[in-house]
């Protein structure tokens, strides 16, 4: 069963004084994640992302198009109960105190009084908040709001996770823990939905990406297909302090880097290249394929020319070609 | 009570008690209190007049300017700060928690209302130095200042589902005043004739009738309060609450979030 089908979710809103011109947020967007993934939802700011996932929480309301979530429709009140979301800057009410705040959410998503409370201690625990657990959160950073946000995500033992910009505003340790925590939910079986700009964690992270651009779905794909192929060139190091003559007429393009050479070159002339440098008796370092990169296939993606306007209800598991 | 309205109302009491303007507004309430025994010391054989006079106009004007200041951020504030988010991506309907709101709201109220009229009391006995029978129809008159108040919350919480916070709070301010002057609008009406007499009738019935809320008058001069006033007062502010409630929460079924 898929974990999330959006079938045709669209989103416009009235903008100007008499609200007379309407502007649109979200184009009909068709997406199907199954159970299990970690699915990232790429897009600059102002994409459509967290439009998309407010449409999916009940937040605001489609224009056209619906959605199921774990094969129920949006309005059904059982859904939310097998649902986390961690909102963008997410901001709790400042008068209670982390473990107060958590236990306030455990009674909304129907966690049984019994266990409770433990419960609440396991998520400060999992999250580094047991600490600070007593303390008002009025007294929280960012990072600790952070945290709490995503303990009381997923508090009540979801199946699927929202995540809506995870790692905007955690210092590099608050990122690998999140990203800790991802994997341990994806490890768990949940499926995990994050809408995040840092393509490095979602290439580190997801089974399969989607791009959208000024709400519109440019692209899905598999990671693993995204970044497996090559561009037909290789990467080559050796120990030198000047480019050898003979490697630019091989086409190479090449930086020196104090004692270092880094070339980058077509991948046919590795045997002419290898060669040179063993007649110049220079030590190599390493040789390796370039391959493509998440951050190619987004930047592709978010040019206009590159629209696949076919691409979306076409798409599969399998992914969108590069 | 449904437990999800229970415990949204919990967290809104506990937010309103933990919030340090309420508890300003309570000390000034007292302090007003102490004004009133000052001047019923300087007023001769009319203390107990003055206290109950200046002790319950002090006890509704707090507690209505307390309404509309809460109230009015009930919803928007949770908006503004999409502390509502994570809230209403759980378990709970819209309509929950724009009651469980309400509730909150008006828990608060009871509470501070019941340390005011205590402050009332204490001047009271004060001033008097004894309780006499009639004192009993200051609690009617408190429960009156109550209901008022589930109008006003209920009002400031209608306004707020689809208004800024400042427009709410002069929305509600504004039909409270009118309100306060309904009686005088429904006799306005009676002598009109024609569309103005049409429009001062609908006007007059459509404000919440304050005026009849107000009885402060007549218990400070020892006058009894009809259990049939009682009765019609509380179905009429039960009701009116109830019409307010509804529309805040189809108004708010409806809203984006944005």
């Amino acid at each position: 069963m898929a974990a999330i089908e959006i079938l045709d979710l669209e989103k416009s809103y009235l903008a100007g004084f008499w609200r007379q011109r309407p502007k649109l947020a979200l184009r009909p967007l068709r997406l199907t994640v199954e159970e299990g993934e970690v699915f990232g939802f790429l897009g600059p700011n102002g994409a459509g992302k967290t439009t998309t996932l407010k449409l999916l929480m009940g937040l605001v309301f489609p224009t056209a198009g619906t959605a199921r979530i774990l094969g129920k429709e949006l309005d059904d009140p059982a859904v939310k109960s097998q649902i986390g979301f961690l909102p963008e800057q997410p901001y709790f009410y400042d008068h209670l105190t982390a473990r107060e705040l958590l236990n306030y959410y455990g009674r909304l998503s129907g966690v049984p009084a019994k266990g409770r409370s433990a419960r609440v201690e396991q998520m400060l625990e999992r999250v580094g908040l047991s600490g600070s657990a007593s303390v008002q959160l009025r007294k929280f950073s960012k990072g600790m709001l952070q945290r709490v946000g995503l303990a009381q995500a997923i508090l009540h033992d979801p199946k699927l996770v929202f995540l809506d910009e995870p790692m905007s505003g955690l210092d590099p340790m608050g990122r690998r823990e999140v990203r800790d925590l991802i994997q341990q939910l994806r490890s768990e079986g949940k499926t995990v939905f994050f809408s995040t700009h840092i393509l490095s964690d979602a290439e580190a992270l997801c089974d399969r990406v989607a791009v959208i651009h000024q709400g519109e779905l440019r692209g899905v794909g598999a990671v693993a297909d995204l970044t497996s192929g090559t561009q037909g060139k290789i990467e080559i190091i050796f120990y030198a302090t000047k480019v050898p003559a003979g490697l630019t007429a091989l086409g190479a393009v090449a930086r020196i880097s104090g004692d270092m050479v880094n070339a980058v070159l077509p991948e046919e002339q590795q045997d002419a290249a290898l060669e040179l440098l063993r007649r110049e008796r220079l030590k190599l370092i390493s040789l390796a394929l370039v391959r493509k990169s998440l951050e190619e296939y987004y930047i592709q993606k978010l040019q206009p020319a590159q629209i696949e306007k076919d691409e979306a209800p076409k798409e599969s598991r399998q992914g969108v070609g590069v | 009570m449904n437990s999800r309205v229970g415990y949204i109302a919990f967290n809104t009491f506990r937010e309103a008690v933990r919030d340090r303007v309420l508890y300003n507004l309570i000390a000034f309430a007292l302090l007003l209190s102490g004004a009133a025994i000052l001047v019923g010391e300087i007023s001769i054989d009319i203390e107990r007049l003055v206290v109950v006079n200046l002790g319950l106009t002090a006890v509704s004007l707090f507690g209505v300017v307390i309404a509309i200041f809460i109230g009015i951020g009930l919803v928007s504030k949770e908006i503004e700060k999409r502390t509502l988010y994570t809230v209403l991506s759980r378990p709970v309907r819209r309509w929950e928690f724009v009651i469980g709101k309400f509730f909150g709201l008006t828990g608060t109220l009871v509470v501070n209302t019941l340390c005011m009229a205590l402050g009332v009391f204490l001047a009271l006995l004060y001033v008097a130095h004894k309780f006499e029978k009639m004192d009993v129809w200051v609690l009617a008159a408190l429960y009156f200042i109550v209901l008022q108040f589930l109008i006003v919350c209920a009002l400031a919480l209608f306004f707020s589902s689809f208004s800024t916070p400042l427009m709410s709070a002069v929305f509600t301010f504004a039909l409270f005043v009118i309100g306060s002057l309904a009686e005088d609008l429904r006799g306005f009406a009676r002598i009109t004739r024609g569309l103005g007499g049409a429009l001062a009738t609908g006007i007059a019935y459509l404000v919440p009738n304050f005026s009849a809320l107000n009885v402060i008058g007549q218990v400070a001069h020892g006058d009894p309060v009809p259990g049939r006033l009682i009765l019609y007062n509380t179905v009429y502010a039960l009701l009116y609450s109830a019409m307010a409630i509804s529309g805040a929460v189809l108004i708010f079924q409806r809203r984006n979030l944005k």
